[in-house]
Order: C-alpha cells, then structure tokens, then sequence
C-alpha cells in the first residue's frame, strides 16, 4: 500500500553550521503503519454517534430566521402538542447563559448566550432547544415552535460595521473585539513613514477571501449520559476535551467532577470541533430530564450554522526598492469574526504575529481588527491566522516581483528571514529554513538559481 | 478556446503551536505485566496519527519496539490534561511530555534490571528489540518482559513516568505587538503548474512541487500524507469553496455537497517534491508542526500561476471560473490597466493601479 508513497517526497537533512546531528535513532523516521488505518477503512472505527442508550432523547434546535432581530415572543403551545416531544429548553434554564469558549485563557467579555434572550444577531442562531422521543419528532416539534420577531438592520461588511451609525452586533456597543485598549491588534518595528519615504517604490494592493467550511465527514455532535451517581458522561468528537469540559462545568455552574468526557476519535476536525457548541446543551438536556440526550448537528447545520473560516481583507502598502528589497511594510487587516467572538480574538493575535510573513523588513506597521458582523461566526480552521494572510502575502510578492521584473525565486530569497533577525514582533530569527526551501523547490522544478542566491544560506548573512 | 499554461512560487512559514505558549499537555506511561507500555493522554486523533507517532516516539525514548507501545486517547478521567488537537500543536507538545514520562520509566525499568541481572543500572542499554543487555556484553541480557513481570510480582515496583510540556504563556506589549508567539518554524515552497480555459475560466492544476522542512519527520509516510491531503485542501481553497459564494452577501449559501463545491477525484492533481530537515531546538527529535501548513503554500502558488499564465490578476478568495473570466473581460477591455476585478472598496486605498511611483503618490 505504501510502495507507491514512498517513492514521493524523499526525505533529505539540511545540516547548516552549528547544527547538532542526532544519530542512532530507530523507530523515529519509520514509516510505521498508521495506527488506525484499517479499522478506518473497513468501517470498524467506533465514533461518538455509534452508542446509543436506553431512553436516550434527541435535540433539535429552533432557530433564528432573521440575521438580527429582537425576539418579542415564543409560542411552544404547538410544538407541545407534537406525539414524542418531552421539553424545551430555553435560556431561562441555562444557569450560566453567556460564554466565551476562551475564557479559559483570559479572554473577554463572555458575549454568546448558549441560548438567545431577547435578540439574535445571525441566521441560524439557537433560540430554544427541543428534546424528544425521536429525531423526527424533534424536528416536527421545533418546526411548529412560533418566534416573533422584531426585524433590525443588519451589517455585514466588515469596514461597514466600523463606520458610525452601523448596526450594532454586539452587547459592548461596538463592533470589535478590543486589545488592551487598543481598536486592534497592533504591531510597530522601525518607522513605516521613513521607510516609504526612502522607498524607490510603494506598492499597495488590496486582497479579499470569503468564508470556508471545514466539511468534516462526520458533522459535530455529543452524546450526554446521567451515570446514576450525579455525574454525566459526555461522549463527544469535540478536538479538545478539556475545552469542552471546563465551559459544559461553567456554563451549569456544577462542579467540573460532575462531568467525564470520552472521544479521542474524531471524523476530521480541521479547527471547527474546538468550539463549544453541543456539549453543554445537551448535558444540561440530560439533567433535566435525567435521560441521555444526542445532539448533533445534520449537515445543513454544519454549512450554515457551525463556524466558518473567517473571510479576511487586507490592505497592503510595500515600499520595495528597485532591487527587490522591501523596506516597509503596512497591512492593515479585517478578520470578519461574525456574531461572536469564539477563537477569533486568538486568530487575529495569530495573523499579526505572522506579519509581515517569513521575509525580514526592517519597517513593519500591522493593524488587525477583529471585527463583528451579522454573520455566522467564524473562529478556528486549519492554518488558523496564517492561511489567508500567506494568499494576501504571496500574491503581493508576486505583484512586487512582476512591477519590478524580477525573479519571484531572487525577489523571496533577498528578503527571506534568517537566523539572527529579529523579527516584527522582536522575536530573534533560529531554525529558519525558508532559503533551503526556495533553493530545493527551484532545483526540483530545474529552475536555475543565480550563483549568489544558490550560495545563500539562513545560517549567515 | 484556449489553453494557457502558466507557474507560480509561494514560500511560506508556519508557527508550531498555540500562539503565544500556555498550552500544556500531559502524558502518563505505564508498563503491563508483560512488557507492553501504555501512554495515556486526554488528547484526540482526528486523522493527524498522534496514536501511531506518539508510539514511535515513546518507543524511541524507552528503548523497546513501537509493536510494544499503544496509546490509550480521549478519557478526561483516565488521561492527564491536554490543551487539545489544534495550532500544529500535538506532535509538539505530546511528544515532549511523552519523551519526560517514558525517561522516568525507562529509568525504573533499568533498575529493575539492574537488580535482575545483579549489575549497575548506569552499565545497562536496550537493544530496541525488547531486550535489555550490559554495554560491551550482550550475552548478559533480560527481555523487558521478564523485567516488567519481575517489577510487578517480585519487587512490587511501577515502572511509569509522568510528563508534561509546557511553553510559558506570552503577553504580547500592546503598542508595539512584542511577543513570542511560537515554539519553531515550519517552511515550504511550492511550485504550482497550472493550465486555464480562456473560454470557460476553469482552472486545471496539473502539479504542485513543494519543499517542505519540518524540523524532522516522525514518520515519514504520514508526513507525506499529511502533504498530499493539505494540497487538495489548498486546491480546494483557491478555485473551490465557500459558504458565501457572494461574500459579503449571505445569499446563496450552501446547505450540502451538492451546493458547496469541493475538488472531486478528477480535479486532483500530481503532488511531489521533498521534505527537508533542520532539527527545531525545542522539538521531540527536532519535530515541527506539519499539520495545518500544507494548505497553505498551494494557495499563492496557484494563484500566482493564473496570473502568469492570464495576466490577471484575481484578488478574492476563491478563484472561481467567473472571477477569471471576468477578470480576462476586463484585461481585454483595458490592457494597459492592471488587472482586477471590480471590488466595493470603501476605504478607497486601492484604486486598481498595482505600482505607483513614489513622486506620484
């Protein structure tokens, strides 16, 4: 099975100077069979969604059809009537309604009802939690649940949300997420100004993505089962289980001992099984009804409910001299985190940490917004921060490159970080590779170098 | 109808980590009966291979074969505290803590042995097979099994170890955005061939070439795997997917994989190149983060290719067959303006030019 893989990508060790070697090593840097690849292909694999208990109840949620509105009543008289149903659930029995999943390191305010109150800021959000017999009936019931709503205006441009007069989406009266004081997350190196000033060129482009689902096979979802001895067993694909926990044990304001949470297999995750979504509803479903509950998330919900990747915009000013150094850099960023905030004050921290990208600027000036919409939230995917800056920035390096008629390879190569640099945000340069990664792609390309770059090295300057 | 060809490069890193530290994860190892060793973590695999890489690592630092060594996952009251499987972070800080708990076991185990075979702990080495033997006189040897079975019924010792891996949490200075934000550095670069359809604006990639150094590849199949599927996802990414195909419009949005479009078999393409390393400092074995960043290179790259092979430029995220045909409409009608498709630009910063010189701005 392995016969073909092993002839792609042939592994090769770049010993640059000082570099230790660590000989003898016997199983690291074996191609061991993955662990679990044949019970996967064989469908042996045991998941969350394969138990199944007794009694076990079923979760559907009602929710909001309007992207922001004020909710003036809810009619259950209906939904009661449907043959399976057992209870609602609403905000009135949450014990700790509003949350934040990062809490848990520092970050506020605590600005997402597990259930709405008296508004909703996007399509889609959760208003009331219907639990039954069956699936069906749960979705019956829920259908039949009558929400009177008060239409607002609703934003969802992220440059429009911070303009005067926007529609408000959040409970803190302004649309972004606020560091330390500041309207964003900023990093300062050196002085643009002077840079631009002394720059034979100023190159400015604007660059814009759109939000991505993580298409995990297996959608999200959670099993919470009363054990009979006051704790509840939560069977979950949550990607972090303490996350899940800690906020399931604040938000019902019981003892973190009370709850035992069991997953470890996870059908594909790519960052959106790190927010903290079904868990705690569905225990505190269990509690209520001392049954186990099953809440997971059908696939439409997974597309227009679940988290996306945030779309982000940046505007990015360079100052290059003619022989492809760049001198300056300025990007100011907009992370459309949607309604709440979940991880996206984290992701936006990370996207300007990975400014100005893997390249050496003495002059660097980055302002990135966290920004609120009437959308969807964002928060984790994979490459978190990272990914859609690396677009914006390799395409503008392409755009230098072309306007300068240089080399792409020679333009990335005299800017690239090495070791000993400081970097934007004041960390040293060590263990960078990124000219040993030019050079090999070049050479397996057979794109010739020039012999000044094909002698470059990240170990020296 | 016209074929056209074009390359593009991107060069990218990625930080290996939770951004900014404050991420423990903890690992516990315990040895059975019969010499099998079983390492406990609250972590998850969701594809990453943390059951098959954390074995090979624990069988590294122990000294015994990685057929003898499991990893027991996802137990909040069996397994210590891990942060979660996110931020390229587990290979990281799983392996470190399952390197400090299988020292502490190793440890006892040669002492054990010691005792067995009545010599000094420090004159004693595995042989990786499931042996344990003197230096310089390997006809004097135990197998771990007769070790562990000696531990457990006649010296009534656990041979075990507790670790735990840790980056100090850094708060970034808010004026200036200082801060320590990772634990290493990936890198890679990525060559991108691609052909578009002038008349359709469809885009084929016909190979992605990339480098990758990854500090040291644990496993080097499943690095490659981790390659391979991170190029779809990049592919899947730059032409392909979104919820909001007329972002910031919420109109339109997918409800399934019939409305949202991913690559299909026909649309993947030939993935090769090499994997390079230079041993992080911090890393089990010198390991970074490989996970997440194989999306990330092929995104610029192919991006890039477009324009070299259309002279348009698409800045929106994703590059779908109409973007490029309206984008080589617009190159068309205007050959001396750069070329861009027509965004809402209300900050009024870019005006569609691409250079100006300084004088002039």
């Amino acid at each position: 099975m392995n016969n073909r893989l092993e002839k792609l990508l042939p592994v090769q060790d770049v010993r640059l100077d000082g570099d230790v070697d660590q000989k003898g090593l016997r199983e690291v840097g074996t191609s061991t069979p993955r662990r679990d690849a044949i019970s996967h292909v064989t469908g042996r694999t045991v998941y969350f969604e394969d138990g199944t208990f007794p009694g076990m109840l079923h979760l559907k949620m009602v929710r909001s059809t309007h992207h922001h509105a004020r909710i003036l009543g809810i009619d259950f008289s209906e939904a009661e009537k449907t043959p399976g149903f057992v209870r609602v659930i609403t905000h009135r029995d949450v014990p700790s309604n509003y949350y934040t999943i990062l809490r848990l390191i520092g970050i506020e305010p605590n600005d997402e009802p597990v259930l709405a109150d008296d508004r909703v800021v996007y399509w889609g959000e959760p208003i009331a939690a219907i639990l039954a017999e069956s699936p069906q009936a749960a979705a019956i019931a829920a259908s039949r649940v009558k929400v009177e709503f008060e239409p607002l205006d609703a934003v969802f441009d992220v440059e429009e949300a911070l303009k005067p007069g926007a529609p408000i989406v959040t409970r803190q009266g302004f649309n972004y997420f606020r560091y330390e004081g500041h309207h964003c997350r900023r990093v300062r190196f050196g002085d643009v100004d002077q840079g631009f000033a002394s720059a034979d060129l100023i190159i400015e482009r604007r660059w814009d993505t759109s939000p991505i689902e993580h298409a995990p096979m297996e959608t999200t979802g959670c099993i919470a089962k009363p054990d009979g001895d006051g704790r509840f067993t939560v069977y979950t694909n949550t990607q972090a289980l303490y996350f899940s926990l800690d906020n399931t044990a604040l938000i019902l304001g019981i003892p973190a001992g009370r709850l035992h949470f069991v997953g470890g297999t996870v059908g594909g995750g790519f960052g959106g099984k790190v927010d903290v979504i079904v868990e705690p509803i569905a225990t505190l479903g269990a509690m209520l009804t001392s049954r186990p509950v099953k809440f997971v998330y059908t696939r439409e919900e997974e597309m227009r409910i679940s988290s996306t990747r945030a779309a982000e915009r940046f505007y990015i000013k360079d100052g290059v001299m003619r022989d492809g150094r760049i001198v300056a850099r300025q990007i100011t960023l907009y992370v459309d985190a949607g309604a709440y905030s979940r991880h996206s004050p984290y992701g936006t921290t990370k996207a300007a940490a990975h400014m100005p990208g893997p390249y050496t600027i003495p002059n660097v000036w980055v302002d990135a917004h966290c920004v609120y919409t009437n959308r969807q939230p964002s928060s984790a995917m994979r490459g978190f921060g990272v990914t859609l800056g690396d677009f914006a920035i390799e395409s503008q390096m392409d755009v230098i490159a072309h306007e300068l008629r240089i080399d792409p390879l020679r333009l990335r190569l005299i800017n690239a970080y090495r070791d000993g640099d400081m970097k934007a945000h004041r960390k040293r340069v060590e263990g960078a590779a990124l000219v040993e990664v030019i050079q090999k792609a070049a050479e397996l390309v057979e794109q010739r170098l020039d012999p000044d770059l094909a002698a470059m090295s990240s170990a020296s300057r | 109808m016209a074929i056209v060809k074009g390359r593009g490069f991107a060069s990218v890193n990625y930080p290996t980590g939770m951004n900014l530290g404050g991420d423990p994860t903890q690992a516990l190892i315990h040895c059975t009966t019969l010499g099998d060793f079983v390492i406990t973590l609250s972590s998850v695999d969701l594809g990453q291979g943390i059951k098959t890489v954390g074995a090979q690592i624990g069988a590294e630092t122990l000294g015994v074969p990685v057929e003898s060594v499991r990893l027991d996952l996802g137990d909040t009251d069996t397994g210590p505290h891990c942060m979660g499987t996110f931020a390229s972070r587990l290979t990281h800080r799983a392996g470190n803590a399952i390197i400090m708990a299988a020292k502490e076991a190793r440890q006892t185990m040669l002492e054990v042995a010691a005792e067995e075979l009545e010599v000094n702990a420090t004159d004693l080495e595995t042989d990786g097979r499931g042996s344990i033997q003197v230096v310089g006189a390997p006809s004097r040897s135990i197998s771990v099994m007769d070790v562990a079975l000696a531990a457990h019924f006649k010296h009534g010792k656990t041979i075990s170890g507790r670790g735990i891996y840790m980056k100090p949490k850094s708060e970034p200075v808010p004026e200036t955005g200082e801060m320590d934000p990772d634990s290493a550095q990936a890198h890679a670069c990525t060559v991108a061939d691609v052909e578009v359809d002038t008349e359709t604006g469809e885009v084929r990639v016909v190979r992605l070439i990339s480098a990758y150094e990854i500090g040291r590849a644990i496993n080097p199949n499943m690095a490659r795997q981790q390659i391979i599927g991170g190029a779809w996802m990049g592919i899947s990414h730059t032409l392909f997917e979104t919820t909001a195909p007329y972002y910031p419009s919420q109109e339109h949005a997918p409800g399934d994989f019939n409305e949202y479009l991913m690559p299909a078999l026909g649309e993947l393409t030939e993935v090769d190149g090499a994997i390079l390393q230079r041993p992080s400092s911090t890393g089990p074995f010198g390991a970074k983060g490989l996970g997440e960043m194989t999306a990330n290179p092929p995104i610029g790259a192919i991006a890039n290719a477009i324009f070299n092979a259309t002279g348009v430029r698409i800045d929106h995220l994703p590059i779908t067959p109409e973007r490029v045909l309206r984008g080589i409409e617009a190159l068309a009608a205007n050959p001396d303006r750069a070329p861009s498709i027509p965004q809402k630009s209300d900050a009024g910063i870019s005006d569609g030019l691409i250079a100006r010189p300084v004088n002039n701005f």
